[in-house]
């Protein structure tokens, strides 16, 4: 088997993740998918550095999930203090910008 | 035996056997994460793709992000996930309706074109090399040549990304903290409410139960009049219909004076 | 020829600080005001008069001193020193200045002694003052230049003095614009002056043109320029609008600005260029039409004026006319002009006043038709008036029959059909002028009273007879002094350096004594037909008769010049400013409108886009990497 597969499976999760920041209304899910397309660009990271015999790709990965982390934290914060006020994790009731 | 060795630019067959295992799997849970009504379906598909990835970062030699992967993904952050599920409400489904007119046809067919033209770039992108391998590099253990990159060339990444995870952790709090808007109340000022209010009764509500030959949940107490007191029920079982007569308990030689045997329908 | 003089700064800084100090004072000085510009204006009459002696106890080469003050401007090798400069030709000015000056100043303590605001017209008048001894003795004609600007100033104010009644206000607005159309000649000639030769100064450009350093053209611009500047402030053709308005200011700012000094200041602004005109040919000549026409132009009003004050500024009109030709001669005319314009500076001052007095006592009434008799009530007036009326017309032994004489003489000199022209315009002239300056005598001091009812004619007091006294003595004496053994002509001849100066080396086209036998018989014709039309038995009515010729018609409107003016340049000047305003209001700010109108269409359109759901942005987001990636693939393909 070519290593290429783990490549393309990559670019199907990252596809697949993006369709569903697209689609989902749920705050939640929407975070969820964002976190499918950083862990594909991981695999390509992992799959990368496999083939270039590199380490490199693997610490990229690492801080990528170390970012993402990060980032779950502050999102799912702010995804809680809009539920507070609005009672509702939908992002399309978050358009208070929108006249 | 070692199944992470390449020859001749291809894997060993077992590796190829767990891709092809695991690989529609984890596209048919991510799918799934699409379609799935529940948010917490969304989440456990999502652990499902998380641990396949978990283990192909282990057979792409590197097995200290798959462990990390399956502690901080599996582990922690969908944790995460879930917990903030339960705090906003674990039925808070989408509605199938898509209200922006247009939104699922373009995100669809944006996404398909742009997995479609990702993969067919990489099918015909020329690597220009042939596989190397992390043989040598994990020759003396993949933790100990990661830690060696990351405390050398990256060490001033790795400062900078720990004060992110420091300002995260706070900024975290401080979105998630409350102010408060009204002083707390004492135990005396909580006690004088209750006094001062008077849709509930100081003394409690009466107890049903009263005829004590049934499950007494369903039966009214009686008022010292006589009468059968509606307060003395759940409202649940008030609402099922389930309430009893206290009627049908009395004494023969006393149903003269049953005024109220209206409350219940057996 | 410089010699240094600490005085000179003087004359200018007493007049000028006696205008601050009157001005800012306020009212606390309202009860000495007219006592300090008096004073102050004395000052300066008695430090020239200094200055007058010391000049003539040195040799006639060396008369001109300079005060050197500070250095005004210095970029490059621009150099402008503030320097005043005091020779022969300013001497006249300063003590023609000063003098009349000083004799109006003390006309008007008591013409304006009922005006409350008597000590702001002393302020204005000494800032006048200032201003005129600044132009005579600047240096350089940046110098010139400011105080020309100042004294273009004092006019404005004190023709507006009384500002309260607005056609005055628009008559000084009238002499003020005129007088910029000037200026822009004047600071156009400071410049061409700069960029041909470097300097500013008269020395510096004299010695420019002796070197050659400019071409004939230029010298014919700068020229012009000069005669620009002179015509705008002497009133002459085609500017000379703005002088009959200007009597809407008090009779003594008559007397002393708009007759005897500040009109004056072109004759000595082209006399001070005589270095420029002697060799630019084509602006000397434009210089001599410019001078026959207003000499005529002015006369021809003055028939037809009924205003007194307004007959005698047509009459200041056409004798600056006389000097402006006498200039336009050369190198023969400057003296003469100069000496033309001191008499004419006497005479004109003293009828001025005279025609102040004759107000005063009439009610501040200045139609001539509403005068009469005046003799037997206002002796003294009648006398000073009258000597002032001999002198103008040209009467021997009076002022200004030596000043005219000469100019005649000079003007048939000229040579060819240019002498007989301008000869017989002169003469022509001088029999217009004994006929209206008589119309004026006769119908204001003869006949019979046509007086308003209420009115009561009384000689006016001390205080204004003096000075028409003195002007007086000196409209009748002036010229024969002047004349005796060509005692001023040799005065001046340092200044113009005419070799060939004087008169007499050139052939005469007629002896002199027959010029004056020509000039007095035309001053006879004009005089005899005055008296026909207007002496003893002939009824003069009060209204001035509409059934006249349409000749009459048009010299009562100043011979159309404020028509001409306003078809020429007010009107196209109004439309023009309408269709810009139209410019401004349509395409300017319809431009700026248009933009922000045109921004909020678009904002309100492309707003459109923004739905304000982040999934929608998101997609755009996703469409943006498509296109990216797009671009890719079509460059690897």
């Amino acid at each position: 088997m070519s290593l290429d597969n783990y490549l393309y499976l990559s670019a199907l999760l990252f596809t697949i993740g993006a369709a569903g920041v697209l689609i989902r209304r749920n705050a939640i899910v929407v975070f969820m998918c964002i976190e499918l397309m950083l862990n594909a660009s991981n695999l390509a990271f992992v799959t990368f550095s496999r083939m270039h015999g590199n380490i490199d790709g693997q610490l990229f990965a690492f801080f990528t999930m170390v970012v993402a982390a990060c980032e779950v934290v502050v999102g799912l914060a702010i995804i809680v203090t809009i539920y507070r006020s609005r009672r509702s994790a939908s992002v399309d009731d978050a358009r208070l910008l929108k006249l | 035996m070692n199944i992470a060795a390449i020859v001749n630019n291809q894997t060993q067959s077992p590796e190829a056997v767990l891709f092809f295992i695991l690989a529609p799997i984890m596209v048919l849970a991510a799918l799934g994460m699409l379609v799935v009504k529940k948010a917490v379906h969304s989440a456990l598909l999502l652990a499902v793709v998380m641990v396949g990835l978990a283990i192909f970062y282990i057979a792409n030699e590197a097995p200290f992000l798959g462990i990390v992967q399956v502690v901080v993904y599996t582990g922690a952050v969908m944790m995460l996930f879930l917990f903030i599920l339960m705090l906003v409400g674990v039925d808070s489904s989408d509605s199938i309706e898509e209200t922006i007119k247009g939104q699922r046809i373009g995100g669809v067919l944006g996404s398909v074109g742009v997995g479609f033209l990702l993969i067919s770039l990489l099918s015909r992108a020329e690597l220009g090399q042939d596989y190397v391998g992390l043989d040598l590099i994990n020759s003396e253990g993949n933790v100990q040549s990661i830690a060696k990159v990351l405390f050398t060339r990256y060490v001033w990444a790795f400062e900078v990304i720990s004060a992110l995870l420091i300002t995260a952790a706070l900024g975290a709090m401080v979105l998630a903290h409350r102010e408060r808007i009204l002083p707390r109340k004492s135990q005396r000022e909580l006690a004088a409410e209750r006094v001062r209010q008077t849709s509930i009764p100081v003394a409690g509500l009466p107890g049903p139960g009263t005829y004590a030959q049934h499950n007494a949940v369903d039966i009214p107490a009686l008022l010292p009049d006589g009468s059968p007191s509606d307060a003395s029920v759940s409202k649940v079982i008030a609402a099922r219909g389930e309430l009893a007569n206290p009627a049908n308990f009395r004494m023969k030689e006393s149903n003269g004076n049953s005024a109220n045997g209206e409350a219940g329908e057996e | 020829m410089n010699g240094t003089s600490q005085m000179l700064v003087y004359l200018i800084a007493i007049p000028l600080f006696s205008a601050a100090f009157l001005l800012l004072g306020g009212r606390a000085l309202d009860k000495v005001g007219h006592i300090i510009g008096t004073l102050a204006s004395s000052a300066a009459f008695v430090i020239g008069l200094l200055e007058f002696f010391a000049m003539l106890g040195r040799a006639p080469e060396n008369r001109g001193v300079t005060q050197r003050l500070f250095t005004w401007i210095e970029v490059g090798n621009f150099n402008v020193g503030a320097s005043l400069f005091l020779d022969q030709l300013s001497m006249c000015f300063v003590l023609l200045i000063t003098g009349v000056g000083t004799l109006i100043h003390i006309y008007s303590i008591a013409y304006m002694s009922h005006d409350h605001d008597r000590r702001r017209f002393f302020a204005f008048l000494n800032l006048f003052i200032a201003a005129m001894l600044l132009l005579v003795l600047g240096d350089s004609y940046l110098s010139l230049y400011v105080g020309w600007e100042g004294v273009g100033l004092a006019s404005y104010l004190l023709i507006g003095f009384w500002n309260q009644k607005p056609a005055y206000a628009t008559a000084a607005k009238k002499a003020f614009v005129a007088n910029r159309v000037g200026d822009v000649g004047l600071s156009l000639a400071v410049m061409i002056a700069f960029v041909q030769f470097g300097s500013v100064s008269f020395s510096g450009v004299a010695e420019g043109v002796e070197a050659g350093k400019a071409s004939s053209l230029a010298l014919n611009c700068l020229g012009a320029a000069l005669l620009l500047a002179a015509v705008g402030k002497s009133a002459q053709f085609p500017l000379q609008a703005w002088l009959g308005d200007a009597m809407a200011g008090p009779t003594p700012v008559s007397a002393l600005i708009h007759a005897a000094t500040m009109v004056t200041a072109g004759v000595y602004l082209i006399s001070r260029s005589h270095f420029v005109f002697d060799v630019a040919t084509i602006a000397q000549t434009l210089v001599l039409i410019v001078g026959a026409i207003t000499l005529l132009f002015g006369a021809i009003i003055g028939m037809a004026k009924d205003d007194i004050k307004k007959a005698l500024a047509a009459s200041t009109m056409s004798q600056i006319g006389y000097m402006i030709l006498a200039t336009g001669l050369g190198p023969v005319g400057y003296a003469f002009a100069m000496m033309h314009l001191l008499t004419h500076g006497f005479f004109k001052a003293g009828m001025f006043l005279g025609a102040g007095s004759v107000m005063h006592g009439m009610n501040d009434e200045v139609d001539m038709r509403k005068y009469g008799a005046l003799r037997k009530y206002m002796p003294i007036t009648f006398v000073t008036f009258g000597l002032g009326y001999l002198a103008i017309i040209g009467v021997p032994p009076f002022a200004g029959f030596y000043s005219k004489d000469k100019i005649i003489e000079i003007a048939l000199d000229a040579g060819g059909a240019k002498g007989i022209i301008l000869g017989s315009i002169t003469l022509l002239g001088a029999a217009i002028t004994a006929f209206y300056m008589s119309r004026v005598m006769l119908m204001t001091f003869f006949g019979s009273k046509r007086w308003d009812a209420g009115t009561h004619p009384h000689e006016s007091p001390s205080l204004m007879t003096i000075p028409m006294i003195i002007l007086a003595i000196g409209s009748v004496t002036a010229g024969f002094i002047f004349n005796m053994g060509d005692r001023f002509v040799k005065f001046l001849e340092p200044v113009f350096h005419s070799e060939h100066g004087g008169h007499g080396e050139k052939a005469h086209l007629l002896p002199p004594i027959v010029v004056s036998a020509l000039a007095l018989t035309a001053v006879a014709i004009g005089v005899s037909i005055a008296i026909a039309k207007y002496g003893r038995g002939k009824e003069i009515p009060t209204v001035a008769p509409s059934d006249v010729s349409v000749w009459t018609k048009v010299a009562r409107r100043d011979l159309l010049q404020d028509d001409l003016n306003e078809a020429l340049f007010m009107r196209p000047g109004q439309e023009l400013t309408k269709a810009l305003a139209i410019v401004d209001e349509k395409v300017i700010d319809g431009a700026v409108r248009g933009v922000g109108s045109l921004t909020l269409d678009v904002a309100s359109g492309v707003r459109k886009t923004q739905t304000g759901f982040v999934r929608s942005y998101a997609l755009w987001i996703v469409v943006g990497a498509l296109a990216i990636l797009a671009a890719i693939t079509l460059v690897t393909l």
